[in-house]
């Protein structure tokens, strides 16, 4: 255990220091304060070309749509391995040690689930007008999802209904973009007409893609912590 | 001013959960650097993105806002933010799986099972003083699995 632990005490240190150093070099040669970045105010002068009251939903999803599908499908792989990694092997018995918290917590969650259900809802679909969208949207609702399972140790809805949800909304968002390719446009070039900015029915497809996008990010967020809560039984060696 | 104390703030954040993934030698640990590194590097985006004195990019009342928050940091920060979650979810499973398999999440005590477990699967005798004696003693189950009791 002493071969080399005298050394190897300082060597994460020094990387860390000469990281800091690099990083505040690196920040020495922008000058303070200036806008490093130019793509914003290009995006500025275009104004609402998509329609999208929101100019962060219009970068999100209209210019930079296929990041979003990479990102979607980054997340795909971190839910399905965890579920992977987290699966039981040994026997399916799927058991949830916490049996309940009792009467106040059961009721109070019945009350807060629907409501909590319809915030992720009106925060997705309003994704384009205001601040929020499928991302802060769906993981409201999947913590809406996720109450009942800590209130009352079952899982409010299985995990091949949240399989079919998240391949369906996957499916259909990369279906919008071939759309859009079968058109003529670049893929997931967002299409329909834009409308009038502001106005809840605007922006084209941008509003389906975010509710495609809030749908799939609540129903995995939903399986990975049901994933987290099922598989709970400690010191169980295979 | 406080764009110094801003920028400063966000850079130790991010060299804070560096040294902790670093020198901790617990892996949940480890995890918590990496969370605090991400908010460091998230703080960070923002920031190079921010101007004083502007409005969020957002329509309203007929127009954007003549002077605005550049957008495309925020929108990449939305994205490291979710993957972030993916990432510190999967370790999180990960580290429930280790926890099972060795009995702890000590760097050391992991390292010293995993290589253990090496040497077993690849029939490879166990590291030992050149005095022991060779062959395979009773010696070899009695050396290592003694940093279990922590």
């Amino acid at each position: 255990m002493s071969r080399s632990s005298r050394s190897m005490e300082w060597t994460p240190l020094l990387f860390s220091g000469g990281l800091a150093f690099f990083l505040f070099a690196l920040f020495a040669v922008i000058p303070f304060g200036d806008t490093a970045m130019k793509v914003g105010t290009m995006i500025h002068q275009q104004g609402g070309e998509l329609g999208a009251a929101n100019l962060v939903t219009a970068v999100v999803l209209g210019y930079r749509g296929l990041d979003t599908l990479g990102e979607l499908a980054i997340l795909f792989a971190a839910a399905t391995s965890a579920g992977l990694v987290l699966s039981n092997t040994r026997q399916r018995t799927r058991s949830i040690k916490n049996k309940g918290l009792g009467e106040l917590f059961e009721s109070a969650i019945s009350l807060l689930m629907p409501l909590l259900l319809l915030v992720g809802v009106y925060i997705v679909l309003h994704g384009h007008l205001t601040p929020g969208g499928g991302f802060q949207g769906g993981v409201v609702i999947a913590v809406a999802l996720f109450l009942p399972t800590l209130a009352r140790g079952e899982m409010v809805i299985n995990h091949h209904l949240i399989q079919w949800i998240e391949g369906g909304a996957g499916a259909l968002f990369i279906l919008i973009g071939v759309a859009a390719l079968i058109q003529g446009a670049a893929f997931l070039q967002p299409l329909m007409a834009a409308g009038e900015v502001g106005r809840f029915l605007s922006a084209g497809t941008l509003p389906v893609l975010y509710l495609l996008v809030g749908l799939k990010v609540g129903a995995e967020l939903a399986a990975l912590l049901g994933h987290l809560v099922e598989d709970d039984e400690p010191g169980v060696q295979q | 001013m406080l764009a110094a104390i801003l920028y400063v703030g966000a850079v130790s954040l991010l060299v804070i959960g560096l040294a902790g993934m670093l020198l901790s030698s617990h892996l949940f640990r480890m995890l918590l650097g990496l969370v605090i590194a991400e908010a460091g590097a998230n703080l960070l985006l923002v920031l190079a993105g921010y101007r004083w004195e502007s409005a969020a990019p957002i329509w309203e009342s007929g127009a954007y806002p003549q002077l605005m928050v550049d957008p495309v940091p925020q929108a990449m920060v939305l994205t490291a933010i979710v993957i972030g979650v993916g990432i510190q979810a999967l370790a999180i499973a990960l580290l429930v799986r280790i926890r099972q398999q060795t009995g702890s999440l000590q760097r050391d005590i992991v390292r010293e099972q995993l290589e253990q477990d090496l040497d077993l699967e690849l029939g490879v005798k166990l590291p030992s003083s050149m005095h022991a004696p060779s062959g395979e003693g009773p010696l070899l189950s009695g050396t290592r699995g003694a940093g279990n009791e922590q």
